[in-house]
C-alpha cells in the first residue's frame, strides 16, 4: 500500500538550501576562483571550488622553451613569491648539470627569497584585514610592502615579476645601496610589527571573528597535503627550508614557526611569526654577503642530461616542487609544478562546511590563495 | 496674501531649506569621511578639486546623476524603485526634529524622541525592499541580514535614550537641551548616563549599518550586499543616507547627552546665534568617532552581532533604566 502524503504546515515552511556564485568576480576571491556555495540561510553547506578561468597552460609551454625561458614563467604562477619560484627551477637546472654556484649567489638568493616571503605576508596581512571590514590594515600592509619593491625594482629593475634568476646564478649583480637599504628596512619593520598586532591581532572583534573558525587537523593537513603557514597552523612541522635547506639557508638559524590551533587565528599567527622569522634571517646574512662572480657561465642553449629531476623550495605559501623528465634536449620532456596554493584550496571544503559566510571569508584570506599559482 | 497659502509657502520654504541642509551635509560628510580616512591610511584623500577638494564629491554627485539606471531583468520594478525613496524620506524626516539652535528647529514637536526612534526604523524597510525585489542572492542575504541588525538595535538605541529621559524628563528636544542648562545629561546622570552614551553610539553605529556592523554591506562578503543591483543616483540616495543617518545618530547624542546648542559652562550665552556652532561642533565630534570605529574595527559577524545586542548591550541597558530610574528617585544627580 502507497505511503499516504499530507502536505503539514511544516512542510511547507521547509527551509531550502541554495546555491551561490562566489566569483570568478568577487572582492573576496582575490582573483578569479569561482566558489559554489550551496548555503542554507547563512550556513554554508558545501563549498566548491571551480578552477580554469586563468589558465595558461604554463607547463605546457614549458615542453617548448628552453629552461632559461621556463623560468621567466614562473614569475607568472605564484607572483607574489616569484623570486622564489624562479629560484626552484634555477636550481632544479643547476643540480641536473651539477653546476656549483658562488657562495654570493646563494646569500643574495636567500636574503632576496626571504625579503619576498615579507612582502607577500604584508600583502597578506593587508588582504586579510580587507575581507575582515578593516580597510586600514591593506594601507599599512602596503607601505611597507612598498619599501621592498622598491629595493627590488632599483636591484634589478622589476618589483613584482622579478627574473632576478637565471641558471648559473644572478641576471645582475646587486645595486651598491641594497645593502644599506636592506638594512634599513628591517630596522623599518622591526618597529612596525607591533603595530600590525596592536591594530589587529589584539582586537577582541578580531579574535572573536578567527579563534575557532574553520579548523584543520594535523591529520586532514597531511592527507590533502596542504603545506606552508596553513599546515604548520595544524602543528605540522613542513618547512622545506628546514628540511631540505637550499641556497644559504643551511648556513642560518631560525625557527620554523609551528601552532597547534589549526583554526583561522593560528594561521594568522604562524604568519607573523614568520615575518619575524625571515627578519631574523636576512639579518643574520646581510652583513656577510661574500665576495665573488654573481653568475657561472653555462652553455647557451642548456641541455640537462636525459633524467628526472626534482626540487622543491618553500613559497610563502607553502612547498613549491619542479619535477622534470628530460630526454636530452635543450626543453624538458615534461614538466609538473607542484603548486601550494592548489593543495592549500583542496582543504576549503573541509574546514569551512558548517560555518557562516563571514567565516568562509576569512577562512580564504588565512588560506592565502593567489590565483594564478592554483591554476598555472 | 490668504492665511493658507501664506502657511503652506512657508512650509514649502522651510522644506526647501532643509533639503538644501540635507544635500550639502550628505555632500561635506562623505568628503569628511574620505579625508578622515585617508588620514588613518597614511593618503592624502581627494584635495584636488576645489579647494582642498571640497568640490570633489560634487563631481562624484554629478558622475553618479549621469550614469544609466540598470537593474535585473525580473525585478520587482515598482518595490525596486520605491525603495531607495523609504531610505532617503526617513533620513530628511528625521532631520526636521533636530534642534540646531533655540530658533533654527522646524518641528518640535513633544515627542521628539520618539519621533526619531519611530522614523529612523522606517528606512529599514527601504533596504528590505531594495534587498528583496532586486532579484539577486548577495542581495537578498544582505536585506535579511538588515532586518535582523535594525530590529535587534532598535530596542538598545530606544531604552538608552529611554534612560536620558528620565533623568531629563521630557521627550520633548527642546526642553531636554533646556534642561542640561545646569550640567550635560552625561555628567549630570553620571555612571548610567556614560553607559547609556556608549550603548547609544554602538546601537547607533549597528543602526546605520556602519562598519564595524556593516554586515548589511559586508563587501568582502556580499559584494555590494542590499544595493549590489543599485546604479547612478539611486544608488547615490543608499549612499546618500548613510551619511546623513550617521549625522542625524550623532546629532541625537550631541543633544541628548551633550546639551545640543548650549556652549560649554555658558561661556557664549550673550551670544545664542552661537548655538549653531556649538551644535555642529558637537555633532561632528561624535561623526569623527563614528569614523574611527570604521577605519579601524573589523567586522563583526552576524551571529556575534545578534549575541553582542541580545546577550551583552539589552541586559546592561535594562539595569542601567533601574539604575537611571534610582538616581532620580533619590535624587543623586550631579548639578552645577
Amino acid at each position: 500500500m502507497p505511503m499516504e502524503i499530507t502536505p503539514t504546515a511544516t512542510d511547507s515552511f521547509k527551509s531550502q538550501e541554495y546555491f551561490i556564485n562566489m566569483g570568478p568576480q568577487h572582492p573576496a576571491t582575490h582573483g578569479v576562483l569561482r566558489l559554489l556555495l550551496t548555503i542554507d540561510g547563512e550556513i554554508i553547506k558545501k563549498v566548491e571550488p571551480d578552477l580554469g578561468y586563468i589558465h595558461r597552460s604554463i607547463e605546457k609551454m614549458c615542453e617548448r622553451d628552453s629552461y632559461q625561458q621556463i623560468v621567466h614563467l614562473t614569475d607568472r604562477m605564484d607572483y607574489l613569491s616569484s623570486h622564489i619560484n624562479n629560484e626552484a627551477v634555477c636550481l632544479v637546472v643547476e643540480n641536473a648539470l651539477g653546476l656549483e654556484v658562488p657562495e654570493r649567489v646563494k646569500v643574495i638568493r636567500t636574503i632576496i627569497g626571504e625579503l619576498t616571503r615579507i612582502a607577500s605576508h604584508c600583502l597578506w596581512w593587508g588582504v586579510m584585514g580587507m575581507d575582515l571590514g578593516a580597510f586600514t590594515t591593506f594601507f599599512l600592509g602596503f607601505r611597507d610592502r612598498e619599501m621592498i619593491n622598491d629595493i627590488f625594482e632599483e636591484t634589478c629593475g622589476a618589483r613584482l615579476t622579478m627574473n632576478y634568476n637565471v641558471p648559473g646564478g644572478l641576471m645582475l649583480d646587486i645595486h651598491p645601496n641594497f645593502v644599506n637599504r636592506v638594512k634599513k628596512f628591517v630596522a623599518h619593520f622591526k618597529t612596525k610589527i607591533p603595530e600590525y598586532d596592536e591594530l589587529i591581532t589584539g582586537n577582541i572583534i578580531f579574535q572573536k571573528r578567527t579563534k575557532g573558525v574553520g579548523i584543520l587537523s594535523r591529520e586532514d593537513a597531511i592527507s590533502f597535503g596542504a603545506s606552508g603557514p596553513v599546515a604548520r597552523a595544524s602543528g605540522y612541522s613542513c618547512d622545506v627550508r628546514k628540511y631540505h635547506p637550499y641556497s644559504a639557508l643551511d648556513k642560518v638559524t631560525f625557527t620554523e614557526s609551528l601552532k597547534t590551533g589549526g583554526d583561522t587565528l593560528a594561521r594568522y599567527e604562524v604568519r607573523i611569526r614568520e615575518m619575524w622569522e625571515s627578519l631574523s634571517i636576512v639579518e643574520q646574512l646581510i652583513d656577510n654577503i661574500p665576495e665573488g662572480d654573481h653568475r657561472v657561465s653555462t652553455n647557451a642553449v642548456i641541455k640537462l642530461p636525459a633524467g628526472e629531476y626534482y626540487q622543491k623550495v618553500e613559497t610563502a605559501r607553502g612547498e613549491l616542487g619542479v619535477y622534470v623528465i628530460s630526454s636530452g634536449t635543450k626543453s624538458p620532456y615534461r614538466l609538473k609544478f607542484r603548486s601550494p596554493g592548489f593543495s592549500n584550496l583542496s582543504v576549503l571544503n573541509h574546514i569551512a562546511v558548517g560555518s557562516k559566510i563571514g567565516d568562509l571569508v576569512a577562512i580564504m584570506a588565512t588560506i592565502d590563495l593567489v590565483i594564478p599559482d592554483i591554476d598555472r | 496674501m490668504p492665511e493658507g497659502v501664506a502657511g503652506i509657502a512657508e512650509m514649502i520654504l522651510i522644506a526647501l531649506v532643509y533639503l538644501g541642509i540635507f544635500s550639502v551635509a550628505g555632500l561635506f560628510l562623505v568628503l569628511v569621511e574620505r579625508r578622515v580616512a585617508a588620514w588613518f591610511q597614511l593618503r592624502i584623500g581627494p584635495n584636488r578639486v576645489g579647494f582642498q577638494g571640497i568640490l570633489q564629491t560634487l563631481a562624484d554627485a554629478l558622475k553618479l546623476v549621469s550614469k544609466e539606471l540598470t537593474g535585473t531583468v525580473r525585478a520587482d520594478k515598482f518595490l525596486y524603485n520605491l525603495a531607495p525613496y523609504f531610505v532617503i524620506i526617513s533620513a530628511l524626516m528625521a532631520m526636521s526634529v533636530l534642534p540646531f539652535s533655540k530658533e533654527f528647529h522646524a518641528f518640535d514637536i513633544n515627542i521628539g524622541v520618539l519621533f526619531l526612534i519611530a522614523i529612523s526604523s522606517i528606512g529599514v524597510i527601504g533596504i528590505l525592499l531594495g534587498g528583496w525585489s532586486s532579484n539577486n542572492k548577495f542581495a537578498l542575504i544582505g536585506a535579511m541580514r538588515s532586518g535582523v541588525q535594525t530590529i535587534s538595535y532598535e530596542l538598545s538605541v530606544g531604552l538608552s535614550l529611554l534612560t536620558m529621559v528620565l533623568i531629563s524628563g521630557s521627550l520633548q528636544l527642546s526642553a531636554i537641551v533646556e534642561v542640561q542648562k545646569n550640567g550635560w545629561l552625561i555628567v549630570q546622570g553620571h555612571i548610567p548616563a556614560v553607559i547609556a552614551f556608549m550603548i547609544f553610539m554602538i546601537s547607533g553605529t549597528a543602526e546605520t549599518n556602519r562598519a564595524p556592523f556593516d554586515i548589511v554591506e559586508a563587501e568582502s562578503e556580499l559584494g555590494a550586499g542590499f544595493h549590489t543591483e543599485y546604479s547612478g543616483m539611486k544608488f547615490a540616495y543608499f549612499f546618500l543616507a548613510e551619511f546623513i543617518n550617521m549625522f542625524i545618530i550623532a546629532a541625537i547624542a550631541a543633544t541628548v547627552f551633550f546639551g545640543g546648542w548650549l556652549s560649554p559652562f555658558g561661556i557664549t550665552e550673550s551670544l545664542p546665534w552661537l548655538g549653531v556652532f556649538w551644535f555642529l561642533l558637537k555633532t561632528f565630534v561624535l561623526v569623527f568617532l563614528m569614523m574611527w570605529f570604521r577605519w579601524t574595527f573589523p567586522r563583526l559577524r552576524v551571529d556575534q552581532l545578534l549575541t553582542l545586542e541580545w546577550k551583552y548591550l539589552l541586559p546592561v541597558n535594562l539595569v542601567n533604566i533601574v539604575a537611571m530610574a534610582l538616581i532620580v528617585w533619590l535624587n543623586l544627580t550631579i548639578q552645577f
